[in-house]
């Protein structure tokens, strides 16, 4: 939960980096161009949750799941998202299950990461340690 | 939206997953959000981000200039449709001045009942605007 309001922002480094990547080289980004966009994603995660959560409350379900996430980005007109989002949601799956395997038993399965590609839904529990390896990539991120 | 490299690990979202989650409980229906719809929605807050940038760069004035301004931003927020959620937080830039002016106009004209979206009262005009000139 947010405890104070800067909960709520967006790491200014990431940001900044993200911008530029989408801009041609050497365009100058406005200190407060870079606020506005932090501020504009922290709202647009709001409403993707919200629209997401909608989805999730039709269906009858507690826990917002990926497809939510999909419809809310068609609801709100980013279907241009939706093929990228999917794309990368592959690579991810495959990623978190080899990391799964590996720590489960290292030599056994070593080689059937690639071609199993079944996913499994109970990653709910890998939300702590997914946190404390996030917090170590944000401070390597800002160098 | 290639994957980045960083300490030979493959990082597909930069947006730290941890600030995303904060963010998203913050909001007091969702109960719980599992681990694929927490990725995807700190990636499409980074295509979201790029979007946004490079839209407004492409129809901003700045452009001459070769820089990305507040006020391109907040024009886009107020011209495409798809970024419209982003207008309440990415108002138009105006003088003080310009804007007593309008307030009176508006009083002798009295159409203040024009943008009745938000609107219940005439007291809720009053206060939008002591709000307005005061930042």
């Amino acid at each position: 939960m947010a405890e104070r309001p800067e909960d709520l922002n967006l790491p200014n480094a990431v940001i900044t980096r993200i911008i530029k990547e989408a801009l041609p080289d050497g365009v100058n980004i406005s200190k407060e161009a870079r606020s506005a966009i932090s501020r504009a994603a922290s709202v647009f995660v709001l409403y993707a949750t919200s629209c997401a959560n909608n989805f999730a409350m039709k269906g009858k379900r507690k826990t917002l799941n990926a497809g939510d996430v999909l419809s809310a980005m068609e609801e709100m007109e980013f279907q241009r998202f939706i093929a990228p989002l999917k794309e990368s949601l592959e690579v991810y799956r495959r990623e978190q299950k080899g990391k799964k395997e590996a720590r489960k038993d290292k030599d056994k399965k070593a080689d059937s990461e690639e071609q199993d590609k079944s996913r499994e839904d109970d990653n709910d529990d890998d939300d702590e340690r997914m946190e404390e390896e996030e917090q170590n990539d944000e401070e390597e991120v800002d160098n | 939206m290639a994957a980045r490299l960083s300490g030979g690990e493959n990082r597909l979202v930069s947006l730290p997953l941890s600030r995303i989650r904060v963010i998203m409980k913050s909001s007091p229906e969702v109960s719980s959000i599992n681990q694929d719809a927490l990725f995807l929605t700190a990636k499409a807050t980074e295509l979201f981000v790029q979007y946004l940038a490079s839209y407004s760069y492409k129809h901003g004035r700045g452009k001459e200039k070769n820089a990305l301004t507040y006020s391109d931003l907040s024009h886009t927020a107020e011209e495409c449709e798809t970024f419209q959620f982003l207008a309440d937080i990415l108002p138009k830039k105006i003088l003080a001045s310009k804007y007593l002016k309008m307030l009176e106009k508006e009083k002798r004209g009295g159409e203040l009942g024009k943008c009745d979206e938000e609107d219940d009262d005439e007291e809720d005009d009053d206060e939008a605007v002591d709000e307005a000139v005061g930042s």
